[in-house]
């Protein structure tokens, strides 16, 4: 293959939103932090990058272009702090226009453009979760609005974190409500994949939608609403207050609104996700509240800052990923390696896909893993 | 206590590493009166813990040693060491500085630097002059050829060991040992000031980059490294810290830190390249059986002789890695193991050990002039200066210098004539003002 670099494409990925991929010096010190590099991979970020400035081929595949699971480790140890989630995400958009979008994203972006949601379930089955709960509908009168990922509101594991929440914040008495069938999806994965129209439309649908119904403060149960809220919602006119679960248990736990009889009395290893951690550097509440509860926790050799990503980010929630190259199966193996008997966290993606390698590790009698609210919920009996 | 009143020097210099012993040379030689400076126990700065300099491959000890001398000795120079800068405030056309003598709890006047309280001292303490590798006493000349040749105390570690004071009393032929002394300040007056504050190494780099996990002993500082080539270093051979054994492999981690904006570091540090490539060749002389490899970003060599040098290294078998690696943690028999992207090669994800692992940390400045002295600094948090092409000596406070790294990483070769540059800057300076006296 001719090796001639082909510019046109260097300014189309800076026009689309790469501003910063000429910035990089290609040092390939993401390449080296990257998680792919802790399995067998062809995805190497630095020779992305590399490929994306000259113009030429060699980036279309769908395991290269649609590789990087967006956990922000690179970014954080980028020398020269390269945007380099944006520069990923400039040239999936072309891609997208060039139709390289992989078969699996294809059906996710359709199902979000018709149902609102990425799991291809109808809109209607939405409130399917709040079955034998009595979730209040938000009105103007209520303090928060509770925005429940799709993936809690569909996925028959993942609903059990909503429910979870409920019953604390109902414990601890605070003003919350649901708006239900009519909110869509953020659309912090859809960008992700490129499919920028998809996004905005999310966006617009929900920015209009909150701010019709008056809403001041919301509480996200997953990392990725919460970024989407908080990074990208504001320069589209969605400004709220927005907190993610853990923070508002932390602050419901310190202020005594939560008693603990039971207590926790398990081993708990705490993941990081990283939208939680690394993107919107929320560390310290989510491990309050496990303490809170009584757990007694257990380190894991990576944390905070340092977390290994669950392969979930960037789209790879919904594309197959062979067993042997999943992060998250290094990732339960190191949570019991540690001796923990709970690998908790905050994000759906995380629990989705740490359930399923919990199962094929065969650690499913030694290891369970918990939404932090789960845990509180136990403890708060 | 009385304090002692000094007539008012031509020059102040803050700063006794080469920088500040070259410019103080070069003005005591035209006849100006000098004063340093300096907070540590010992003259000789950085380049008197060096093993080697690039590209010669002189002594470092050699060749700074006579200038430590040449400078404690010379008529025209006072020595002020272990001695902190509290404020300088301008007073006329002069500057007054007002400085804190740290208490040595002995007598520089009475000590003789005979050691004996050293060797009869029985408290080991982590000597950090040897890279933290060995240890020292309580009480302790600071290095061997430390200048002056007097003893100090480190109180946080000395525990009166004998029922009528120390042991280290009871050996003191001059009795110079005195457990009460207490800081001193005093004030110094001077026409002209020059800043020779120099460098440290970035703290905690691996840890802020790679995590807790990545800590070993095994990963260390290029500082340490030139106390494992030293001549008088801490195994007087080079071995690895964790466990004493010779290495069998060695890697160097270029750019830990330099050029990294998550640090704050947004410049080269312009030596680590030389220096890595220097202590790559003394450990082939050292250890001709060890795999050596750098791992780097691009090499920079830019001075005179150093291409050169840096070719002969290659030529030695010296391999050159172009990578930035993680540093990933520790394997059972005491390796450190790296993670990087194979970018030459097929380019996939290689992991390395290395029984010992050194990182070319980043320059960062040893000192901040806020709050003491009224001088700019950039940015970079290096002294600015204010004609940085035609004059860089020149700070933005007048009768103020700058020479040596204070002012930006540089080399010994580049910060000795930066040093004379000053000395000639100061020289002008002070007979411009006393013509302009005169008149």
């Amino acid at each position: 293959m001719p090796d001639t670099p082909f510019f046109e494409v260097n300014e189309a990925i800076v026009c689309s939103g790469g501003e910063d991929l000429n910035a990089c010096m290609q040092c390939g010190m993401c390449a080296a932090v990257c998680p792919w590099r802790e399995v067998e991979s062809e995805f190497i970020i630095r020779k992305v990058i590399r490929l994306g400035q000259l113009g030429l081929e060699g980036n279309e595949f769908e395991d290269i272009l649609y590789g990087c699971t967006t956990c922000n480790k690179c970014v954080v140890n980028c020398p020269r702090s390269v945007d380099i989630i944006g520069v990923v995400r400039a040239m999936r958009a072309i891609g997208a226009e060039m139709g390289a979008t992989p078969e699996t994203l294809r059906a996710v972006i359709g199902s979000c453009d018709s149902n609102g949601n990425p799991w291809g379930e109808a809109r209607e089955k939405r409130t399917d979760w709040m079955n034998g709960l009595d979730v209040p509908a938000y009105t103007e009168d209520t303090e928060y609005l509770l925005s429940v990922c799709c993936t809690s509101c569909y996925d028959a594991r993942s609903r059990n974190i909503a429910r979870s929440l409920v019953k604390l914040l109902q414990k601890a008495g605070v003003s919350f409500g649901v708006i239900g069938a009519e909110e869509s999806c953020c659309g912090e994965s859809l960008r992700k994949t490129g499919d920028e129209s998809g996004f905005m439309k999310l966006a617009e649908a929900n920015i209009g939608l909150f701010n019709g119904k008056k809403v001041n403060k919301i509480i996200t149960t997953s990392p990725h609403c919460y970024h989407t809220y908080t990074r990208e919602y504001p320069e589209l006119g969605g400004e709220w207050e927005v907190i993610h679960h853990s923070q508002l248990l932390a602050q419901l736990v310190a202020e005594g609104r939560l008693e603990v009889t039971e207590g926790f009395g398990k081993k708990v290893a705490y993941h990081d996700p990283c939208y939680l951690g690394r993107h919107s550097e929320v560390f310290d509440e989510p491990r309050s509240v496990l303490e809170g509860a009584g757990a007694e926790m257990v380190e894991m050799p990576r944390e905070r800052n340092f977390s290994l990503c669950c392969g979930g980010g960037g789209g790879r929630v919904w594309m197959e990923t062979s067993n042997e190259k999943r992060f998250s199966v290094l990732r339960v193996r190191e949570a019991a390696e540690a001796g923990a008997e709970v690998l908790a966290t905050g994000c759906p993606y995380c629990i989705t896909l740490l359930e399923d390698s919990r199962k094929t590790e065969g650690l499913e009698d030694q290891l369970q893993v918990l939404d932090l609210s789960e845990v509180l919920a136990e403890a708060v009996g | 206590m009385t304090t002692q009143e000094y007539p008012q020097f031509d020059t102040l210099v803050l700063g006794a590493g080469i920088a500040g012993l070259q410019t103080a040379l070069d003005l005591a030689e035209q006849g100006f009166q000098v004063a340093i400076v300096e907070r540590d126990p010992s003259i000789g700065g950085k380049m008197i813990r060096l093993s080697k300099v690039f590209p010669t491959l002189d002594c470092a000890s050699c060749i700074t040693t006579p200038k430590m001398a040449a400078a404690a000795h010379h008529p025209n120079i006072t020595l002020f060491t272990y001695c902190e800068l509290n404020g300088v405030e301008r007073t006329g056309s002069g500057l007054k500085a007002s400085v804190t003598q740290k208490p040595r709890y002995v007598d520089p006047d009475k000590c003789t630097g005979c050691r004996s309280c050293e060797y009869a001292c029985p408290t080991f303490v982590p000597d950090h002059e040897q890279g933290g590798f060995t240890s020292r006493k309580a009480i302790y000349v600071p290095f061997s050829n430390a200048v002056p040749q007097k003893a100090v105390m480190d109180p946080e570690n000395c525990w009166i060991c004998g029922k009528d004071g120390g042991q280290c009393v009871q050996v003191c032929a001059t009795d110079a040992i005195n457990y009460f002394d207490k800081p001193e300040d005093f004030t110094l007056e001077a026409r002209s000031m020059v800043l020779a504050t120099g460098y440290e190494l970035i703290p905690d780099y691996s840890e802020k980059a790679f995590g807790p996990a990545s800590q070993h002993p095994n990963l260390i500082t290029s500082l340490q490294m030139e106390r494992l080539l030293a001549p008088h270093g801490p195994y007087m051979r080079a071995l690895r810290p964790s466990d004493g054994k010779e290495p069998d492999s060695i890697a160097f981690i270029q750019c830990a830190g330099s050029r990294d904006l998550n640090l704050g570091v947004s410049y080269c540090s312009r030596v680590c390249c030389m220096y890595s490539i220097k202590q790559a060749m003394l450990l082939s002389g050292a250890l001709p059986l060890a795999d050596i490899t750098i791992y780097y970003m691009d090499i920079r060599a830019f001075g005179k002789n150093y291409e050169q040098f840096f070719q002969n290294a290659k030529a030695m078998g010296v391999e050159f890695v172009k990578a930035k690696p993680m540093v990933i943690g520790g394997t059972e028999d005491g390796a450190v193991r790296l993670r990087y992207e194979d970018q030459e090669g097929g380019g996939g994800g290689m992991t390395r050990e290395h029984d010992l692992v050194v990182q070319a940390l980043a320059m960062v400045p040893a000192w901040n002039p806020e709050g003491v002295v009224d001088v700019s600094t950039a940015t970079d948090g290096f002294i600015k200066s204010v004609k940085p092409k035609i004059a860089p000596t020149l700070t933005d406070m007048d009768g103020v210098f700058t020479a040596g790294v204070a002012a930006g990483p540089k080399d010994i070769v580049d910060t000795i004539v930066e040093a004379g540059a000053a000395a000639m800057e100061v020289s002008n300076y002070l007979n411009q003002e006393a013509l302009v006296a005169a008149e």
